[in-house]
């Protein structure tokens, strides 16, 4: 029997353990991002993320200026005991827990005494998100005390364009979905099998099929590049998944609630707002936060309806951007992916009940 | 007596109903006009564009959604105004007849106009007015047939190198080794977690990818693959450890070495991204299992093993074939990581990218649309098993 509950233990041990690797594993590549995000540009781009957690490294204790110890770099050198050329000099030379190493050019470098000691490279702060944040230049303040004026790269704006673009892009789907879904669960017409055939066969057609005519017709409709083409795009490409998932709750409302209301003499317009709307507040929030995040992190869309005018640039699409133009500026990349994500991290951490449940119940876009 | 009595006594308010009669009518089309003229100034104010930033997001979330409700609640009074038996048949309409209008102009009519536009060449079908068709259908055929190529862009799709190389990648790495591995992965995380004692916190951050951009989760991938010349201290996690491991430092993505399994490192990046939401559901699944079964088959004496894959697998098959299914076609479609991390350069080209690529940058819309049409009609499989099910459903009892 103890050899049993001990089995049970390393079990529970293993399985907890091996989970938390994974998780660990997980979240690995977000943390570096997050924390290099806070980095100096400097740092970032010399050193690596986990730098700011203690480590060995090589810590200068003092320089020697080799033209004031009257050392001839071209010929062999005595330093600190040491004797060595200008080339052996500049790989570095070790020993012991002491290194001696070339910095800079052969004229006017110097020579750094270094010592191998626990050490961080931790200047944190908030200088990258001003940069990338900002839309005027803004002064940046480095951690040696010098000041610098950058180009802001206005992820702000872009962060209202997004916004701007996801909201409408949520609740005009979400009002055109739940009237219909209540017309095809309650209202008898002609042809109502076959439309609504038509919304299922069309629940996962890829938006690619529709990207060229639909550009053609806004190329008319003078729709490029605005916001309400983004929105009509967004509307009809959400629309089968939100008024099948919309359906799928509308119709299983209790129908004796609904009969007496008619009887009562209530329109069907009355029902709607008064009474189905109300109660299908939980899909209406699982299709809203689904249809938020998918529109939030849309990138094929906004490259194509909005283009690249400046003024109405999504944030998926500044980050994009940068990647392709400036894709060594990791101060930028790292704060501005973040900021990315801040959005749709608080929606998904605060909501997460009503994803989970709109994942269940079948939403998946196609 | 009693008819011309009434008159007489109630001639005003015969003329004020009329009258009011009058004002009503004169209202229910002067405040429709009113709004109407109120939304297309809101639509040139925000197709202008010059007001503050977030001015124009206001107006334009305000706009947007206020407008969608105007119509409806116009439509619908319409229809109610209108005799009993009218508002009985068109109401209906007034209810799905916004949701199929854009359906229409979003998704159906734009599959068949793509089908058509493929038929043609890198323009399109010539721009011909539809009236030629019957002033002097000659000429409009002949017109129309300048430009038609019939299939030939189809032929090009399957014998193009690139696009040989996008279906390879598709099919093998995407479908094959993306969507498997997601599932796996899922399904192990899944039951990891149903046994642990942290399955909340666990599950939530795992999910957690599912909540990020494909842009930014390339910007996050691209710093763990960045790579710095051999010798110098190394940025990039992966190439941390390789030098770390007295190895030399190369690209990932881009390491043409070894091409085509430099996909792999794309594939990863979905595999991270998108286990969260197979392991969601196989965790429901899983926890609708009758606890009782379990126990029973522990009491008979059965392994671990065989409880998986003898019990739980057949139980979940229903959600592992649906989460298969999603998996795979958004493998399908997979556009914004291949984009953003290598621009389908490498080798590492795929169906979505060549259709943006011919469609948008080359400017071929025949071919584009081809390409366009072969990713629906490899979706189509799956659109039957869906229609299918609704079938089966009996959905209109």
């Amino acid at each position: 029997l103890k050899s049993a509950r001990s089995q049970k233990l390393s079990g529970a041990i293993l399985v907890n353990g091996a989970l938390a690797l994974i998780v660990i594993l997980w979240m690995i590549p977000v943390v570096g991002v997050w924390i290099s995000s806070f980095r100096e540009r400097f740092d970032i781009a010399t050193t690596p993320w986990w730098y700011v957690f203690p480590h060995r490294d090589w810590v200068m204790t003092k320089t020697i200026d080799p033209l004031q110890a009257g050392l001839d770099s071209n010929g062999l050198m005595n330093v600190e005991g040491v004797t060595a050329t200008f080339e052996e000099l500049r790989a570095g030379i070790e020993s012991g827990n002491k290194r001696l190493i070339w910095i800079g050019n052969r004229r006017i470098g110097t020579i750094q005494v270094q010592q191998r000691e626990w050490t961080t490279t931790a200047n944190l702060n908030l200088e990258n998100y001003r940069q990338v944040l900002d839309s005027r230049p803004v002064e940046i303040k480095h951690a040696d005390g010098t000041r610098e004026t950058v180009r802001g790269d206005d992820f702000s704006s872009a962060l209202l364009n997004s916004l701007t673009v996801a909201v409408p892009s949520t609740v005009i789907p979400i009002l055109i979905a739940a009237y219909a879904a209540y017309g095809f669960a309650w209202m008898r017409f002609t042809g109502k099998r076959f439309w609504f055939t038509l919304v299922v066969a069309l629940l996962v057609v890829p938006l690619q099929i529709a990207l060229v005519p639909v550009l053609r017709d806004f190329a008319g409709l003078h729709l490029n590049a605005t916001f309400l083409g983004i929105w009509l795009a967004h509307t009809g490409f959400g629309l089968p998944l939100a008024t099948y998932l919309l359906f799928n709750y509308i119709r299983a409302l209790p129908r004796d609630i609904l009969e007496s209301a008619f009887i009562d003499g209530a329109s069907h317009f009355t029902i709607f707002q008064r009474l189905v709307l109300p109660l299908s507040i939980p899909a209406l929030a699982s299709f809203a936060i689904f249809q938020f995040l998918w529109v939030w992190n849309d990138y094929l869309v906004a490259l194509i309806i909005l283009g690249p005018d400046p003024n109405t640039r999504v944030v998926t699409m500044k980050l994009a951007a940068i990647v392709g133009d400036r894709g060594q500026d990791w101060h930028l990349l790292t704060s501005g992916a973040f900021m990315s994500m801040i959005i749709p991290l608080i929606v998904f951490f605060a909501l997460q009940r009503y994803f989970v449940r709109g994942l269940l119940a079948g939403s998946v876009k196609g | 007596m009693a008819v011309p009595g009434q008159i007489a006594e109630d001639p005003q308010g015969s003329v004020g109903k009329a009258i009011a009669r009058l004002l009503s009518i004169g209202l229910s089309i002067t405040l429709p006009l009113i709004a109407f003229f109120l939304i297309y100034q809101g639509f040139l104010f925000l197709r202008a564009g010059h007001a503050a930033k977030w001015v124009m997001a206001v107006v334009a979330i305000v706009w947007g959604v206020g407008g969608v409700a105007f119509l409806y609640y116009f439509l619908n009074l319409l229809a109610e105004k209108l005799p009993l038996k009218w508002t009985a048949r068109l109401q209906p309409f007034v209810f799905v007849g916004p949701a199929i209008g854009m359906l229409l102009w979003f998704l159906a009519l734009p599959a068949v106009r793509t089908l058509y536009i493929s038929l043609f060449g890198r323009n399109g079908p010539p721009a011909v007015p539809l009236s030629m068709l019957f002033t002097s259908p000659g000429a409009y055929f002949a017109s129309l047939s300048a430009g038609f190529v019939g299939l030939s862009n189809y032929a090009a799709v399957f014998t193009d190198r690139l696009m040989l190389g996008a279906f390879r990648n598709n099919i093998l790495f995407w479908i094959g080794i993306a969507a498997p591995l997601t599932v796996i992965a899922g399904l192990l995380i899944a039951i990891l977690a149903d046994r642990s004692s942290f399955e909340r916190l666990a599950k939530s951050l795992i999910f957690m990818p599912m909540a990020i951009s494909l842009v930014g989760a390339s910007v996050v991938w691209n710093f763990i693959y960045e790579v710095n010349p051999p010798g110098t201290p190394q940025i990039g996690l992966l190439n941390a450890i390789v030098a770390g491991l007295g190895g030399r430092s190369h690209g990932w993505t881009n390491y043409t070495p070894i091409a085509p399994w430099n996909n792999l490192f794309l594939v990863i990046i979905v595999l991270w991204l998108q286990t969260g939401y197979a392991m969601v559901l196989f965790s429901a699944a899983i926890k609708g299992i009758p606890e009782e079964m379990l126990e029973a088959a522990r009491v008979d004496g059965a392994n671990e093993f065989q409880i998986f894959f003898r019990i739980m697998i057949p139980y979940i098959l229903g959600t592992i074939i649906t989460v298969t299914t999603t998996i795979i076609i958004f493998t399908l479609k997979i556009f914004d990581v291949v984009w953003v991390m290598t621009g389908g350069q490498f080798g590492t080209d795929v169906i979505a990218t060549q259709f943006y690529r011919q469609s948008f940058i080359n400017r071929n819309a025949g071919y584009g649309s081809a390409i366009a049409i072969v990713l629906l009609i490899a979706i189509i499989p799956v659109m039957i098993y869906n229609l299918g099910q609704l079938k089966e459903q009996e959905t209109f009892r």
